[in-house]
């Protein structure tokens, strides 16, 4: 029997906190990290007679999603309670949207090793968060603790159609996914403090069919990496139950980063009836035309657009035009300083090496990069005008790094300044060429590499000051007025 | 002459021009609690502290001539289901015993607000679910016409403290006839304004979309007083409507006469004949009669009982022993859940919770709720054509006069029936208004309905105006 092919059909729901000041339904603070139970009043404790009133913020913010991917913003949306039982979930019921959600299709185009992509989107749906459920181990009963500050945090909750076919695909997709949110500056984009989540779908079937088997469900995804290695281990782990004739059923898993598996949290006959209806105390959500024209004039560039803009017009490889439309900040830094260098391609190579390195070693994101992008141009232009050499930008950054000092103040300051003037520069040039009478000779019979060691030992003798061009014009000038010198 | 047996109005007048005092008014109050109370079954909580010190706070505002409201020093007593901060709100329920709210409902705000007293909280049938005051986990509420006999429900409280002069006004809470068919029992007015003309924030929900809070009283007056104090748009109320009212047209108001509805089998000939004399007394008066055919009442009452269920089912969900109320402690969090709704929960109140699950499930959801909404639109639909023809319509607000306690609490379709001529305006959305109409041969009570298309509480009060001070 030959070995059957297995090929993956994922899709992707991801949960986006919104970032808006206050909660969805009531007005207590969103924030992160504090005390328990602190952020919380009757509407999110879900005290008997509360109502909810909708944030229009979280809305606005939707609406920002769905006119970046392209998607249809229907005129009315409905908000839908989702039935269920969970010590965290105070009001014994989710508010969402179910099939009246705000947004509904459009796209996303990533790329994977270069090569362009674009996923379809079912649609995005509004949501309040949960709260957080502890167990603590120790203590003297064994207790579960809850804290409800996250409790009506704004969620959109973003549904792609199950159109990717490898895990490299669905982790390039999320990071697109999250690049926009942050771009369009809807979500924090916190991993670590779960603003941004996401859960995936997969089945496998044989390459070349269109048939569904049953699929998993996949949980607690909480970085890209992991995305990854849960999707290869349960394409793996599909693949092997069917090659050895067994059937697959639904189920939800959970990821378990540390062993590297995921196992089964729910099978699909234990699956919820959360007996979805509209909710009666909120009104149908009407959306007027003119909203989402005016949040279509907020939109920034997209990130898709910004690549190839700053890779078009700064004539610079797609590749570090990605990297560089990584984050807007990143950008904005790098098309400042691309600006006043008159240079796109030379402030690029600052940006993508010596920018990047001091924002990793960064505590404190781009606050702690000390270079401002305007000094950083100033300097590349400086480097590139002749007003310095190389060797001394080297320098020149070290200190902006440190001080974030002007570049030209730095120079003034060290003495930095060039030597070009061609009197002082005979001099030195003079008193090289006879310290090393050797190498004046080899040049002048015909060895080349010795111009090289001459103009090191002026670049020496003048801590790299001089003027090269110029430099090396009078070296060379002396050096002929020599050869007649020697033939006497 | 009792004070009590003012009209609110007048009472907060003769309270404003300092000839009475509103802690005088509160202690007659609270003394004829004190003597009422225990075999009537009315009141749950007394606040005499607070009403004490609220009063001496009213007196001193009349003392240094500030204004004090339009309820100046009228006491008030609130159904326990309306959240008031630090004051017990137990919705009648084992589940909410101990529960103090950290918050005061909207109507409580306004009637803070407007000078009245705010004297205690009234008993109900569990979460508003009854129409007799006999599901309350805090014993039942008994008529002060017939000791024998229900005040009805589920505002049995607030009618039965009415209508013994407890205090001149108080306020229920009606989502399938709560506040009319307890009014028309105890031979008091009630009324139902539109959905979203009075706030709900505050309002512990039963079915949401079907649930508004209405005063109750002994004359039209007090009904108009306390309605103007508790009504406007709330922004912590989305359903909350910034309408106000609508204006009345030119001409002899119009009332349809719902004629086919008397002869229907379970409708007494005492209520029937009460509401024939009411028609009689409205012509009199000037208005027009114009016979009526009403969307089938069986109809409505099929579709009130799942809405109302499945929003219940929902309602009370947050009722789990996490966070507020009674905590039956379990081996996990999920049994003490478990065991918390189980012993919290009153049979009816899981009656409902079961059926209104059921509406929701997959697979029923289509058939039922669907099937429900779409019923619960032609209804609306029908009323709003009817109210092109007519100002106003006139039926009975129950098909009977109190019946005996016990008499139905084993058959819960035969109590769903008390609803029968009630529902309609809920689930329309439309104002309501209960009318003392006489008495029937036993001596009890028969109320008559009016109903006014949304906003139209002015055409209720309008005809009620027609009615006022001839009734028997």
């Amino acid at each position: 029997m030959s070995a059957v092919r297995f090929e993956p059909v994922i899709g992707l729901e991801v949960h986006v906190q919104l970032a808006t000041r206050t909660k969805i339904f009531c007005p207590c603070a969103t924030s992160y990290g504090a005390t328990p139970n602190t952020h919380v009043c009757p509407v999110c404790l879900g005290h008997p007679g509360v109502l909810p009133v909708l944030n229009r913020e979280a809305v606005a913010l939707a609406l920002k999603w769905g006119v970046a991917v392209g998607a249809t913003v229907p005129d009315r949306s409905i908000f839908a309670r989702k039935n269920y039982f969970y010590p965290d979930l105070p009001k014994g019921y989710q508010l969402s949207q179910y099939d009246r959600p705000i947004t509904v299709g459009g796209s996303v185009p990533f790329r994977v090793d270069g090569a362009p992509h674009r996923t379809r989107l079912v649609r995005a749906h509004l949501e309040e968060d949960a709260g957080k459920s502890f167990h603590p181990e120790s203590g003297r009963e064994a207790a579960t603790l809850i804290d409800l500050n996250r409790a009506g945090v704004p969620l959109l909750e973003v549904v792609t159609e199950p159109e990717l076919h490898s895990a490299a695909q669905a982790e390039a997709l999320l990071g697109r996914i999250h690049q926009l949110v942050m771009y369009l500056e809807i979500c924090d984009g916190n991993l670590e403090e779960g603003s941004f989540r996401c859960d995936a779908n997969i089945s496998v079937r044989p390459a070349g069919t269109e048939v569904l088997l049953p699929k998993t469900e996949i949980k607690n995804l909480n970085s890209f990496r992991n995305v990854y290695r849960a999707l290869e281990f349960e394409i793996v782990r599909q693949s092997r139950v069917l090659e050895a004739g067994d059937k697959l059923v639904q189920a939800t898993r959970l990821w378990d980063a540390g062993t590297g598996r995921t196992r089964v949290m729910r099978e699909k006959e234990e699956a919820h009836d959360y007996r979805y209806f509209p909710d009666p105390d909120l009104r149908a959500l009407e959306i007027p035309a003119r909203w989402i024209d005016e949040v279509r004039t907020t939109l920034p560039e997209l990130p898709w657009d910004r690549e190839e803009r700053l890779s078009r017009t700064y004539a610079i490889g797609f590749e570090d035009a990605q990297t560089l439309a990584g984050t807007r900040a990143l950008a904005d830094y790098f098309e400042a300083a691309a600006l006043e260098a008159g240079d796109g391609k030379a402030a690029s190579s600052w940006v993508l090496t010596e920018i990047l390195r001091l924002y990793k070693l960064s505590e404190d994101g781009w606050r702690g990069v000390r270079v401002p992008a305007a000094g950083l141009g100033k300097m590349v232009g400086m480097i590139r005008d002749g007003t310095i050499s190389g060797k001394i930008g080297k320098s020149v950054f070290a200190e902006m790094a440190e001080t974030g000092k002007d570049p030209e103040a730095i120079v003034e300051a060290r003495g930095y300044r060039p030597i070009s003037d061609p009197e002082q520069l005979r001099g030195i040039v003079t008193d090289v060429l006879n310290d090393h009478a050797g190498p004046v000779r080899d040049y002048l019979s015909g060895k080349e590499a010795a111009l090289q060691f001459l103009m090191g030992q002026v670049m020496r003798r003048t801590e790299g000051r001089a003027t090269p061009h110029l430099a090396r014009e009078a070296v060379l000038l002396a050096i002929e007025a020599r050869r007649g010198e020697n033939a006497e | 002459m009792s004070l009590l047996a003012l009209s609110a109005p007048i009472l907060a007048d003769r309270v404003k021009k300092g000839e009475i005092r509103a802690a005088h008014v509160v202690e007659e109050s609270l003394a004829r609690i004190e003597a009422e109370n225990p075999r009537l079954g009315a009141v749950l909580h007394v606040a005499a502290e607070s009403a004490r010190s609220a009063a001496r706070a009213v007196d001193a505002a009349i003392g240094r001539g500030d204004e004090p409201g339009p309820l100046a020093g009228v006491p008030i007593l609130l159904k326990d289901n309306i959240s008031t901060i630090g004051m017990p709100t137990t919705a009648g329920s084992r589940i909410l015993d101990g529960y103090l709210p950290l918050y005061d409902a909207t109507v409580v705000e306004k009637l803070r607000g407007a000078g009245a007293i705010l004297i205690g909280k009234t008993n109900l049938d569990e979460f508003a679910m009854g129409s007799s005051t006999e599901n309350s986990a805090f014993g039942i509420t008994r008529n002060p016409w017939d000791m024998t006999r229900v005040p009805g429900g589920s505002s049995g409280g607030s009618a039965a403290a009415v209508a013994s002069a407890m205090t001149p006004v108080a306020l229920g809470s009606d989502t399938g006839g709560s506040v009319r068919q307890p009014a028309s029992f105890c031979g008091v007015y009630g009324l139902l304004p539109t959905y979203g003309r009075v706030s709900r924030y505050g309002l512990i929900a039963f079915a949401s979309s079907l649930d508004q809070i209405g005063p109750l009283a002994r004359d039209l007056g007090g009904i108009r007083a306390v309605f103007d104090a508790i009504a406007g748009h709330d922004p912590r109320d989305a359903t909350s409507s910034p309408d106000s009212g609508m204006a009345r047209r030119d001409g002899a108001l119009r009332v349809g006469i719902a004629e086919g509805l008397l002869s229907r089998s379970g409708v007494e000939t005492g209520v029937a004949a009460r509401l024939n004399e009411t028609a009689a007394r409205l012509e009199r008066g000037g208005a027009r009669l114009v016979p009526v055919t009403l969307p089938d009442p069986d109809k409505a009452v099929a579709t009130y009982y799942l809405i109302a269920t499945a929003e219940a089912s929902s309602n009370l969900a947050r009722y789990d022993g996490v966070r507020y109320g009674l905590r039956v402690p379990g081996e996990t969090v999920e049994s003490m859940m478990r065991r918390t709704r189980s012993a919290g929960f009153g049979r009816e109140v899981k009656r409902r919770i079961l059926l209104g699950t059921f509406v929701l499930s997959s697979g029923y959801y289509d058939a039922y709720y669907v099937r429900a909404q779409k019923s619960r639109a032609l209804l609306r639909r029908a009323f709003l054509q009817l109210f092109e023809t007519v100002d106003v319509v006139l039926l009975p607000t129950s098909p009977t006069a109190a019946f005996a306690v016990g008499d139905r609490t084993e058959d819960p379709l035969a109590m769903y029936l008390a609803d029968v001529f009630t529902v309609y305006a809920n689930l329309a959305g439309l104002p309501a208004l209960s009318v003392p109409a006489g008495r029937d041969a036993a001596g009890l009570p028969v109320g008559a309905q009016l109903m006014a298309p949304p906003f139209g509480e002015e055409l209720l009060f309008a005809a009620a105006k027609h009615l006022e001070g001839t009734a028997a």
